[in-house]
Formats: C-alpha cells, sequence, structure tokens
C-alpha cells in the first residue's frame, strides 16, 4: 500500500520512462549479442586452449598450466620479451617526437597547416602493413633506393633488424601520438601562458611547472596507446623481417600454421594469452588516462 | 612569443616532412627506376592485368560494404539509444566495445581458428556444421565480416560517440515525436541526417580498416587485397611497391574527400553549440 501511493504521482512519466528503458534495451541487445558471438567465443577458445593440453597417442584432454609455462620459457619469452622491448622503445620515441611536431602546428595558429597535418596524419597512423613494410624495403632496404644511392650498405645499414623495425614503426606512431596530443595542447589556453609570463616566468618554466601538468595524463595515455598499437602489429613485421627479429606475433602465426612443429597451436593460445594480458594492462593505464584528459577539454 | 619560436617550428615541420615524404619519394623512384632497363612505368601498366588484383580489390571492397552495413546497423541505435536515455546501459557498451582494443588482432585470429576447428570435430551431424561450411566460403568469408565488425567497433562508438555529442538528441526526436513522427521515421528523418559527418567518419575508418586488414585473412587463408600485395611482393617487387604507393594514395584522396564532406558540418555544429 505504502510502495503504490508515491507511484500514483509519478504515474504520468513513469511508463514513458519505462519504454524508453525498453527502447534502450532493444536497440543494444543486437550489438551484446554480437558481440558474445563474434568476439566471446574466439575469447573462450583462447582461454581454454591455453589451458588445454591433447595426448597425442590417446587424443584425451586434460586440463593444464603447461602450455603457459612452456609460453614464458626459451624462444617464446625472447620473442615476448623483444616485443615488449620493441614497442616500449617504439613507443617511447614515437611520443617524444611527436609532441614537437604537434607543438610546431598547433602554435603556428595556421588552420590550414593544421587541417592538413592532422589529414595527413589519419591517413599516415592507418598507413600500418604491408604496403608500409614494401614502402621502406623499396627505399632502405637491401637493394632500396637510398641504399644503393648512399651506399648504406658498407656503414653496417640493415632495415631487417630490430632499429629498421623502430623505424618503420615509427612511421605510423608519431602520426598516431600527434592526432592524440593535439586536442591537449589546443586545450592549453592562452590566458594561462600570459599569466605566468606575467607573474615572471619564462617560457620553460611556463612548460615544466603549467603545461606539462596539464598535458600529463594525454602524453601518458598517448605512450600507451603507442605501445599498445606497436605491440599488436604483426604485418609490417611479417612482410618485412619475416623472423629475423623475434616478436610474439611472429611466433603466435607461426605455430598457428603448423610452419615450426606440429602440435604448438596450444602454445600460440598461451601466447596469444600473454599477449592479451600485457595488453590489458595497457588498456587499463589508458582508458581512465582519457577520461581524465577529457575533462580538462571539455572544461 | 609565437614570432620568437618560428625557427624552431620550422625545423621541426621540415624534418618531419623529411621523413615522412623520403620513403614515399623513394618507393616512386624505385618503381619507375628499375635498374638495366632505365625510366619505365611498367610496374604501374602491369598492375591490372596481373593474376588476382582485381579480384581481390573486389573482394576487400566487397567485405568493407558488408562490415560497414553491419556495425552501423548495430552500432546507430544503441548510440542514439544510449543517448535518449539508458544511462545505465552507456557502461555496458563502453566495455564491450572497448574489448577488441585489448585484443590483438593476431590473439583474435588465434581465437576464430581454434573456433573454425573445434566446429566441425565436434558438430559435425547437426545443421550448425553447415553454418561453419558457409561462412568460410571463399568468394564471400562472411567470417572475415564478423572478425572486422569486432574490430571496427571501438573507432565506429568513438566517432559516433563524438557526432552524438554535438547534436541534442533528444530535443530532435521529441520534437520530431511531437510532429506525429513515428520512432523509426524520427530515428531516420531526424537524427541520421544531423549526423552524417560522424556516420560518414565511422565509415571511412571501417573502411581502412578492411581495405588494410592482413592479419586475419592472411591466417584464416583468405586472399582480400591486403594478402595479394604481400603474395606478389615474393616475386614482383617493383608492382607490390606501385601498389602500395598507389594504396595509400587512394586511401589519402578518400579522406580529403570526407574532410570535405564532414569537416564543414561538424565546424558548424559546434560553433552553434
Amino acid at each position: 500500500m505504502t510502495a503504490a501511493l508515491p507511484r500514483a504521482d509519478v504515474a504520468p512519466v513513469a511508463p514513458a520512462k519505462r519504454r524508453r528503458h525498453a527502447l534502450g534495451w532493444l536497440a543494444v541487445v543486437p550489438l551484446l549479442v554480437f558481440t558474445a558471438i563474434a568476439f566471446g567465443l574466439p575469447a573462450l577458445a583462447v582461454l581454454d586452449g591455453a589451458f588445454t593440453a591433447k595426448d597425442p597417442a590417446t587424443g584425451a584432454t586434460s586440463y593444464t598450466t603447461g602450455n603457459l609455462t612452456t609460453s614464458l620459457q626459451g624462444p617464446y619469452l625472447t620473442a615476448l620479451l623483444g616485443s615488449v622491448k620493441l614497442s616500449a622503445v617504439s613507443a617511447a620515441l614515437g611520443a617524444l617526437l611527436g609532441l614537437p611536431l604537434a607543438q610546431a602546428v598547433v602554435g603556428s595558429r595556421s588552420r590550414a597547416l593544421r587541417e592538413a597535418v592532422l589529414t595527413a596524419s589519419g591517413v599516415l597512423a592507418n598507413f600500418g602493413g604491408v604496403p608500409l613494410a614494401f614502402a621502406f624495403v623499396a627505399t632502405l632496404g637491401n637493394a632500396g633506393v637510398l641504399t644503393v644511392r648512399l651506399g648504406l650498405k658498407d656503414s653496417g645499414w640493415d632495415l631487417y633488424s630490430f632499429w629498421g623495425l623502430v623505424l618503420v614503426y615509427l612511421y605510423f606512431l608519431i602520426p598516431l601520438m600527434v592526432l592524440t596530443i593535439t586536442p591537449a595542447l589546443e586545450g592549453l589556453r592562452s590566458q594561462w601562458r600570459e599569466a605566468a609570463l606575467n607573474n615572471g616566468a619564462t617560457g620553460a618554466q611556463y612548460w615544466r611547472h603549467v603545461a606539462l601538468h596539464v598535458l600529463a595524463p594525454s602524453l601518458l595515455g598517448g605512450l600507451v596507446l603507442l605501445f599498445g598499437s606497436a605491440f599488436a602489429a604483426y604485418a609490417t613485421a611479417a612482410a618485412m623481417v619475416g623472423s629475423a627479429v623475434p616478436l610474439v606475433t611472429l611466433q603466435i602465426a607461426d605455430a598457428l600454421s603448423g610452419n615450426v612443429l606440429v602440435g604448438q597451436e596450444n602454445v600460440a593460445l598461451a601466447l596469444s594469452l600473454d599477449m592479451v594480458l600485457v595488453a590489458g594492462l595497457v588498456m587499463a593505464v589508458y582508458l581512465p588516462l582519457q577520461r581524465r584528459s577529457a575533462r580538462w577539454l571539455d572544461a | 612569443m609565437a614570432r620568437r619560436l618560428t625557427p624552431w617550428r620550422w625545423a621541426v615541420l621540415g624534418l618531419a616532412a623529411l621523413y615522412f615524404l623520403v620513403p614515399l619519394t623513394a618507393s616512386v623512384i624505385f618503381t619507375v627506376d628499375v635498374p638495366g632497363h632505365g625510366v619505365t612505368f611498367d610496374a604501374y601498366t602491369r598492375i591490372l592485368s596481373t593474376d588476382g588484383f582485381v579480384s581481390s580489390l573486389l573482394l576487400s571492397l566487397e567485405l568493407a560494404v558488408a562490415t560497414i552495413a553491419v556495425v552501423l546497423l548495430l552500432m546507430v541505435p544503441a548510440a542514439v539509444a544510449l543517448r535518449l536515455g539508458a544511462p545505465r546501459l552507456r557502461p555496458v557498451v563502453e566495455v564491450v566495445c572497448s574489448l577488441p582494443l585489448v585484443v590483438p588482432p593476431i590473439a583474435f585470429v588465434a581465437g576464430i581458428v581454434t573456433v573454425l576447428k573445434w566446429g566441425p570435430e565436434h558438430l559435425s551431424r547437426t545443421p550448425l556444421f553447415q553454418t561453419f561450411v558457409a561462412i568460410q566460403n571463399e568468394n564471400f568469408p562472411v567470417v572475415l565480416v564478423l572478425a572486422y565488425v569486432v574490430m571496427a567497433l571501438p573507432f565506429v562508438h568513438r566517432a559516433l560517440d563524438a557526432g552524438l555529442r554535438s547534436v541534442d538528441v533528444r530535443t530532435l526526436v521529441e520534437a520530431a515525436r511531437s510532429c506525429g513522427a513515428s520512432w523509426p521515421r524520427a530515428l531516420v528523418r531526424a537524427v541520421l541526417p544531423n549526423l552524417r559527418g560522424a556516420l560518414l567518419n565511422a565509415s571511412f575508418l571501417t573502411l581502412a580498416l578492411v581495405l588494410g586488414e592482413f592479419t586475419v585473412a592472411q591466417l584464416l587463408g583468405f586472399r582480400p587485397f591486403a594478402v595479394w600485395i604481400y603474395d606478389v611482393g615474393g616475386s614482383q617487387a617493383q608492382m607490390s611497391v606501385a601498389v602500395s604507393v598507389l594504396s595509400l594514395l587512394v586511401t589519402w584522396a578518400l579522406l580529403l574527400a570526407l574532410a570535405g564532406a564532414g569537416g564543414g558540418r561538424a565546424r558548424t555544429a559546434s560553433d552553434r553549440g
């Protein structure tokens, strides 16, 4: 009875509100069902397979942590660490080089330059994969235009190496950093700079004490995003270096296509799980940071 | 103040231009200046007649169209509903759309391979087995569309969310409803036209993703455009670089067209807000 009384008050609103809720669910359910099938099933398969061992003689399966242990040993561990190192180095360089570029563009206050650079960044950030690898092979590979004309080979240059990959990865990581950091740079109010300068600060002091603090979440977020992007990259490395540089993505691909040893599929799934854990860690850092930096931009 | 920094700014922009233009220029030189043949445009003229070019490009375009259609059909109603008032669903959709970011494509495809192998082993006597065969049809691999939709979710979600933020959806829908429009009509005639920029943006990002996608397609054994370039690269270096250069130029043209079509509208929308 007591519950019925207040409901009578809000009766005109409640059905409309409830209908809206029902519509909300109705609109979201297809998305949820789709991801449960197209994303959930493969995710479960990775999880299940990573912990499953199949006896080659009897065909019986049993649960084990052996695959995960194997995936953290020997060549697999080398590959995993190789990926982490490559991603960390290229992400750090990408962030370090992307920030001044973005600052140069934002600071120029030229609308045309800004649009041109952002559009170019949008294209280049998506220009990963096979075409990028081939463009660099044509430029700096063994028979590449620059390698031949500048005689780089004699000075020990090798594109199919760790630093070669870093150079190539920067081609899409720097634009990605520019795209990530530009909104934050634009959020820096000119008044803050003027206030700092009026109070006797130098330009460097303004950057150290004001701008970098405001930019910190975006910078760190960008760094982490770059890391994740480099960590997940497969096509560029596959088309360029084959297996000259040990990378976890290349190892998974080899194991999946049975190139190395038959029956390594479950180790490939364990390696995939390792990758998901690393990438999950990265995203756990990135998403809250992105939200925090968004607060500055909305303000 | 800004004037004093100009030389530094030009140095930064100049170095960046150098880094980003040299590989492109060198690629073009590589394709036209063949050792022993002098300057020739052979690599470009041969592309069209090369085996697999047309079919792989068409396959990629078909996959892209199907992916865009599915991802928009799934995401647009969900995104609009979240704006209209189902705030409790908002975190759910956000998490669902961020999940693909956590799973690298190679790990995702490892899972798909396992599911596809598991299907025939356990379902061979059920009608579901036919589904597993059908989605792996060589001519139109539906399984790739499913994978690409998942991979596009984060980008599409972000693009739509940004577009919806600049539009007062609630007022639009209420106005349309008061004028007697039905729900679907209000959505199609009042909300969607205001989202043109965001829809174009989402479609373009998806198109770029599908055209360049290599990992999933290669490991599942299909041969869309990116896999074809890779295969050709083994035997015909000049031509594979020529195709790579062209694919970048085409992407660039598409993005510029998009900036022209969607950018102006987005700017006026934010001016009004």
